[in-house]
């Protein structure tokens, strides 16, 4: 199956990034079309980029499969009877039609409604209606493949899957470095210390449509200037603010990165809540169970890790709860966010119940992250008004890209976009 | 769900269970809709459970909900947030809940459910089919009205449009 991409416009339709370095980022970069075009082929689809596309625990036994997303693409995410796992996409090599419509399921194989082809859960194509052409009584064959159709060459576009420790990454470029290798020695740690072959539990699913840039959530999570400002919880129960003992890692391409801090006790460091109009002195929770904090013996200090993997997903750990939210870009101007609660199996009921009380925190109607998708979809709107012509800025902390022992910076963000403007060409 | 059969002709203390849930519920998309958190919270009782849910999950017998209050201080606590700590974009809610289906009344408490559909307006902005599905409620006797042990929204809607702030 050929996924050659489209050919991309030439380059000079694209917009010029005027600016040296990675500080400024261009309104275009999150507006225009062609350059989301570029994006969905190099970032999504190509240049060795692996992708989020599920939970191992979501697809327990042999025949579980699930749909998901790398970038726009639909694919089915399937379990062998081999106990390894398929990717493959969302469309038959008949006539292109997207033949798996339950979100969820188990199967033995996988049926095109239009005309019957069949397919393994490998994606090969395991058979279809008349391929020898119908026989009538007088022995005369009518129709019929020609004689050198290749069943091999007609299967499901397969993708090259990466399991681990139960997180299912796939790529559609075959010649894609290993996982470990995409996600760099500075980053694997940070993944080690949550994913390190427990087996995890799924506690749920959330998803929110975000009328925003798909690079606007990723940098929301490469940015710890804001939590401790914009997020009244955080500041005010120390769950996140600036004297925190805070470390920002970066892989060496500035792509991957994970916001490392330790909860202190809240209250009020005059240094970081003077003039922090989210910064509530006398707010106390009414029911203490929202917040009901319980270390867990392989967090090692942290209390929070955010870990972005571009380009993808996000991988939160903040006090108890976990979760994988994965970015669906959808057009430059949306994208979906997925979000998968997940525990342990060595939780005990109170650590679950934990889990899902701090999940109020987090999705679409978290204390702390509903603002999240709010501003976001602020952030594109002022785009929009703005046109080509202007600019975010960036320069919190210097212009340069490099990993700091604090939070009062804007590093990830540049590193992030340095690394975008190299595999973009812009 | 229940296997209840609904007799041709209603006996009078279901007719009573029902208009009690239809007027209450009438009240609560009310309160909503107009913004008062405050008298939200009074609708339930000390102890009570509050839930918005996927489908997806429901269905699927998993626990995570989109918001899941399990006292009237979470709820106060949920109220707080809307209206000082939580940062959006303000909308007008419009509740449109159909009638009560009884399912159980055995005297202090009435099981029942209603499906329920919220629209939302932003300023400037057109009307937009926001939230669709079904409540699951268990309702206490108190007084001459009615409290709310648990509400639980059951919604269809695949893609919350964007964030999700007040109460449904
Ligand atoms: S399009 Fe799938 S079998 Fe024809
Ligand atoms: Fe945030």
């Amino acid at each position: 199956m050929n996924i050659a991409p489209s050919p991309l416009p030439p380059l000079d339709t694209l917009p010029t990034w005027q600016d040296a370095g990675s500080s400024r980022i261009p309104f275009w970069a999150y507006t225009d079309p062609q350059v989301y075009r570029r994006e969905l082929e190099r970032m999504f689809y190509g240049h060795g980029h692996w992708c989020y596309v599920a939970l191992e625990a979501e697809l327990p036994k042999f025949g579980d499969y699930k749909i998901s997303y790398v970038g726009e693409r639909q694919v089915i995410v399937v379990r062998e009877r081999d106990g390894s796992l398929n990717v493959v996409e969302n469309r038959c090599a008949h006539r292109g039609v997207r033949f798996c419509q339950k979100p969820r399921g188990n199967a033995r194989s996988f049926v095109c409604p239009y005309h019957q082809w069949t397919y393994k859960l490998n994606g090969d194509l395991a058979g279809l209606p008349f391929r020898q052409g119908v026989k009538k009584d007088d022995g005369e064959v009518q129709g019929g493949m020609p004689a050198d159709f290749d069943m091999k060459q007609h299967g499901l576009t397969k993708l090259k899957v990466a399991v681990y420790n139960g997180l299912v990454f796939a790529t559609f470029d075959q010649d894609a470095p290993s996982f470990e290798e995409y996600i760099g020695a500075d980053v694997l740690p940070w993944l080690n210390r949550i994913f390190d072959g427990r087996k995890l539990t799924i506690l749920g699913t959330n998803r929110q449509r975000i009328p925003g840039n798909w690079k606007l959530m990723m940098e929301n999570i490469k940015d710890p200037y804001h939590p401790g400002l914009l997020h009244t919880w955080f500041v005010t129960f120390g769950l996140w603010r600036a004297d925190q003992q805070s470390r920002m890692v970066m892989d060496e391409h500035g792509r991957h990165a994970v916001m490392i801090s330790q909860r202190n006790a809240g209250g009020e460091a005059k240094a970081v809540t003077e003039g922090v109009t989210s910064f509530k002195k006398d707010m106390a929770l009414n029911d203490m169970r929202l917040l009901d904090v319980v270390p867990e013996y392989w967090w090692k200090g942290p209390t929070v890790t955010m870990i972005t993997l571009f380009p993808s997903v996000i991988i939160q750990q903040q006090v108890n709860s976990l979760s994988t939210r994965h970015i669906v870009p959808s057009g430059p101007d949306s994208f979906d966010f997925v979000w998968t609660h997940f525990g342990f199996e060595e939780d005990d009921e109170e650590m679950t119940r934990r889990r899902l009380r701090q999940a109020n925190l987090f999705g679409p109607a978290g204390f702390v992250s509903a603002d999240d998708g709010e501003v976001i979809e602020f952030s594109q709107s002022g785009f929009r008004q703005k046109g080509a012509d202007g600019a975010t800025l960036c320069e919190l902390d210097g212009r340069g890209v490099a990993p700091t022992q604090h939070m009062v910076t804007e590093t990830l963000i540049r590193g992030m976009y340095g690394y975008w403007r190299k595999v973009m060409e812009l | 769900m229940s296997k209840l059969i609904r007799p041709q002709a209603l006996p009078l203390s279901v007719l009573e269970a029902q208009y009690y849930v239809d007027q209450f519920n009438a009240t609560y998309g009310d309160i909503l809709d107009r913004g008062d958190y405050d008298a939200w919270v009074e609708l339930f009782t000390e102890d009570c459970l509050y839930k918005v849910i996927p489908r997806e999950n429901h269905d699927a017998g998993l626990p995570l909900a989109t918001m899941a209050l399990e006292s009237r201080g979470m709820l106060k606590d949920r109220a707080y947030g809307i209206t000082t700590t939580l940062f959006h974009a303000p909308y007008y809610q419009r509740h449109v809940i159909g009638v009560a289906q009884i399912l159980n009344d055995n005297g202090s408490e009435i099981r029942a459910t209603a499906n329920y559909s919220v629209f939302r307006t932003k300023p400037g902005s057109v009307s937009e089919i926001y939230n669709v599905g079904r409540y699951l409620d268990l309702f206490l006797r108190e007084g001459a009205g009615l409290k709310l042990k648990e509400r639980v929204c059951v919604f269809d809607s695949e893609m919350i449009l964007n964030s999700m702030i007040y109460p449904i």
